[in-house]
């Protein structure tokens, strides 16, 4: 279950306890997406998306982490 | 894509892979709970690149397979009505129910819509004040948020026309109905990343320690998929049996506790019906009784479900008793064009994963 | 008999019967599994003739001595205009294309308007001018047709049927019974952009650099290969159903096994990011410009070199062989090195959650 896609916030577009909207942009593709579920969200962090509502915010130094741990050079 | 692409990386993978390899001094068998991690798997050609004696076998986390044949034919019941609109996600429109599919019941002259978010249906309801709209909401632990907010939302709003058909359900009891169950073989477990992005570690800790399993929380992509399977078997090996979370950039050790606050608004636990596994306690939402208003299953009474129409093994298949393969209307009388079961619908379903790759 | 295979009493039975559909479901005009089971089991028993047995894009027959194809498509697509093109722009060169495939150069079009009533006047306008100017850029004329209206809420706006019909100058039988063990495939341009510019438009979904329909005329691409000389045995575009339509239907009317690396089928990034986005498969995304060609293995290098060279396939890639041995299936190597049979997607695109 859970296709959920990260994404990057660009914009945040309504600041409502249940209704808090940001632009967020995949690859070069743009959708409203709920963001009430992530309060510490904001523009230029990631998060995952899933049925165009965000339900964690990416941890950078995490994403690394993998590649840091078996001493790889990230691919792109 | 960001944060994406760098996880299908071949030099990770093969890395990844030469140390399973290596850990490995004999056979395991290992589950993937969710129909995401099956459906991944599967795409990848991950199971033919793991050393022969490690096993995975698929897990029932794929909520279009789970759904009660009776909460289909409630849904087409409900769709069938005049007065309503009926919003579903895509993955639920072919599942079969007992004469017919969402996608049948469109053909035959329902209303019957496709949404990518609850939220959109909720806005179907705005923009329709003289219909009823009703949303099926199929879920595990990921997307009841989701649910909890459109529901939300059109209580703050006043909202009269929206309605949900809920059938969420939890993934611990599932896992505790796998690992009690008398034909297990299922020995470690990689725990679905999204659903632990929301409910945090807890349950994969108390599950591991009641039933001394390791547990490890893993992701999606193929690297995240190798390097849960390498810590499990690392445990395995050591003879540990431990929570662990191998998926920290999005699943963070407390999961997400302003989601689980509305979702704790909105719902409660109740008993579920799993299709084919049968009725666990504990182990689905309903609406509370603040939200009751907000309930589409009274909209209709689903019919009698014909005891004798069984010919799909779906339970055994979610339970990772046996292969598709091992079925025998497996590509026959049982293919993605005229499924009999839902495993074969869902594209992550362990069927409809076997048939379409393999 | 297998000692995996149960039998019938040990097995715990949960589900009904198969349903098998009595009445026609979207998922029939996918371009999937089920819209090729409703042609071989409903439609083709009933028109039996061997020209239709060929199952190519286009009908290859000798009328009066010449060597023609002939070819129909019916255009139903909802917005009527999108970005990239409109209605009449994918039904002229849906058309030509159709019959570039079979080798031939496209002459003459036919147009069948079906117009819901209610449709303004100056959007139709608009459409006509895109087939005229089409027909004008693929060197064809539309000589007939025919117009009717039916009531509002009977029709998308617009339906549109052309048929189309052109010599065959160019040498062989360019269909999928010519393919050969060794031939290799080659698909002209990226994959995806017509659908997803499409459901972009009905979704709202907006783009840094808006998602263009590919809907283009072949004449120039395939041109070029015939004017060379090269041995093309197959053409097909990839429309519904997307590549992997293409790919599974010429490897089982051929008979042949094909052997494709994913790796080297060209995708856009926003075609790949929107799909990620959507749950859906860049190979069963729709397309309306690009062709894959079984050209006989010593020019294929030619043939890329001089497909580079038009606009409409700048971006050609070869993506895999027709191999020595034989099951009618598609074979697809992942980029991780892992095989999978590639399938036909079953009805129509849903998206998914999970």
């Amino acid at each position: 279950m859970c296709l959920a896609i990260p994404g990057k916030i660009e914009a945040i577009l309504d600041e409502g306890e249940l209704t808090r909207t940001a632009e967020v942009s995949f690859a070069g593709i743009r959708k409203a997406v709920n963001i009430a579920f992530v309060p510490e969200a904001g523009v230029g962090d990631f998060v995952v998306v899933h049925v165009g509502v965000a339900i964690s915010r990416l941890d950078p130094a995490q994403a690394r982490q993998i590649f840091k741990d078996l001493d790889i050079e990230v691919g792109q | 894509m960001k944060y994406l692409r760098e996880y299908r990386d071949r030099q990770l993978v093969e890395v990844l892979l030469e140390k399973i390899s290596a850990t490995l001094t004999r056979p395991w068998v290992l589950m993937e709970v969710c129909g995401g991690q099956t459906h991944s798997i599967v795409k990848h050609g991950l199971d033919q690149l793991l050393p022969a004696s490690l096993q995975l076998v698929h897990g029932p986390g794929c909520p279009v397979c789970v759904t009660a044949q009776e909460t289909v034919d409630q849904a087409i019941a409900i769709a069938g009505r005049d007065d309503v609109i009926f919003c579903s996600y895509g993955d639920m429109l072919r599942v079969p129910g007992s004469h017919q599919s969402l996608e049948g019941a469109k053909a035959n002259g329902a209303d019957v819509r496709v949404v990518y978010s609850p939220t959109d249906a909720l806005l179907v309801a705005q923009e329709n004040p003289q219909r009823l709209v009703v949303f099926f909401a199929v879920g595990f632990e990921t997307t009841a948020p989701a649910s909890a907010l459109a529901l939300a939302q059109a209580r703050q709003s006043g909202v009269q026309n929206f309605r949900v058909l809920v059938s969420h359900f939890l993934v611990p009891p599932a896992i505790s109905a796998i690992v009690e169950g008398a034909e297990n073989s299922v020995q470690g477990f990689l725990a679905p990343g999204h659903v632990c992005a929301v409910t945090g570690m807890e349950a994969c800790q108390e599950l591991a320690a009641r039933y001394r399993v390791p547990i490890v929380v893993t992701g999606f992509e193929p690297a995240d998929i190798l390097l849960g399977i390498l810590h499990c078997v690392e445990q395995l090996e050591r003879g540990d049996a431990a929570a662990e979370n191998q998926y920290r950039r999005v699943a963070g050790d407390d999961g997400n506790t302003v989601a689980r606050k509305w979702v704790n608004e909105v719902f409660e636990i109740a008993g579920q019906n799993w299709r084919g596994i049968g009725t666990l306690a504990n182990s689905g939402l309903r609406l509370k009784s603040e939200y009751e208003a907000f309930d589409a299953a009274p909209l209709a009474a689903p019919p009698v479900l014909d005891a004798d129409q069984r010919d799909c093994i779906s339970g055994e298949i979610l339970r990772g008793i046996k292969k598709p393969p091992q079925c025998p209307h497996f590509g026959t009388r049982c293919r993605p064009e005229h499924p009999l079961g839902a495993p074969m619908v869902s594209s992550e379903g362990a069927c409809a994963a076997y048939f379409s790759y393999q | 008999m297998n000692s995996d295979q149960p039998d019938a009493q040990t097995l715990n039975l949960h589900c009904p019967s198969p349903i098998e559909a009595d009445c026609i479901q979207l998922g029939h005009g996918g371009g999937g599994q089920l819209s090729s089971q409703l042609f071989n089991e409903v439609i083709a028993p009933r028109f039996a003739n061997a020209e239709l047995n060929r199952g190519h894009d286009s009908a290859l027959l000798n009328l009066a001595g010449a060597d023609v194809a002939f070819t129909t498509d019916s255009y139903v697509v909802n917005p009527l205009i999108f970005p990239g093109g409109s209605i009449g722009k994918l039904a002229v060169f849906g058309t030509v294309n159709d019959l570039l495939m079979a080798g031939a150069r496209p002459q003459y079009i036919s147009c069948s308007l079906i117009i819901e009533e209610g449709l303004a006047i100056s959007t139709l306008g608009m459409i006509l001018d895109d087939m005229a100017d089409a027909a004008r850029e693929a060197g064809v004329e539309i000589v007939t047709g025919d117009t009717k209206v039916v009531e509002r809420g009977h029709g998308d706006g617009l339906f549109i049927n052309t048929a189309g019909i052109g010599v065959r100058e160019w040498p062989g039988v360019i269909a999928p019974q010519s393919i050969q063990p060794g031939d290799c495939l080659i698909l002209s341009a990226d994959i995806g952009r017509h659908g997803l510019a499409i459901l972009a438009q009905r979704q709202g979904l907006q783009f840094d650099a808006p998602l263009q329909s590919d809907c283009a005329s072949l004449l120039p691409a395939v041109t070029a290969l015939f004017d060379a000389g090269l041995e093309v045995h197959c053409l097909r575009d990839a429309t519904r159903g997307g590549l992997a339509s293409v790919l599974v239907e010429l490897a089982e009317t051929s008979g042949c096994r094909f052997d494709v690396r994913e790796s080297a089928i060209p995708v856009s990034p926003v075609v790949t990011g929107a799909c990620e986005l959507l749950g859906f498969d860049p190979l069963h995304i729709a397309n309306e410009g690009c062709f894959v060609a079984a050209v006989a293995p010593e020019h294929a290098e030619q043939a890329l070199v001089l497909l580079r060279q038009q606009a409409v396939s700048g971006s050609c890639a070869l993506i895999g062989r027709v191999s020595e041995a034989g099951d009618g299936k598609v074979y697809l190597e992942t980029p991780l090195g892992s095989r999978r049979v590639l399938r036909r997607m079953t009805g129509r695109l849903l998206p998914r959650i999970c």
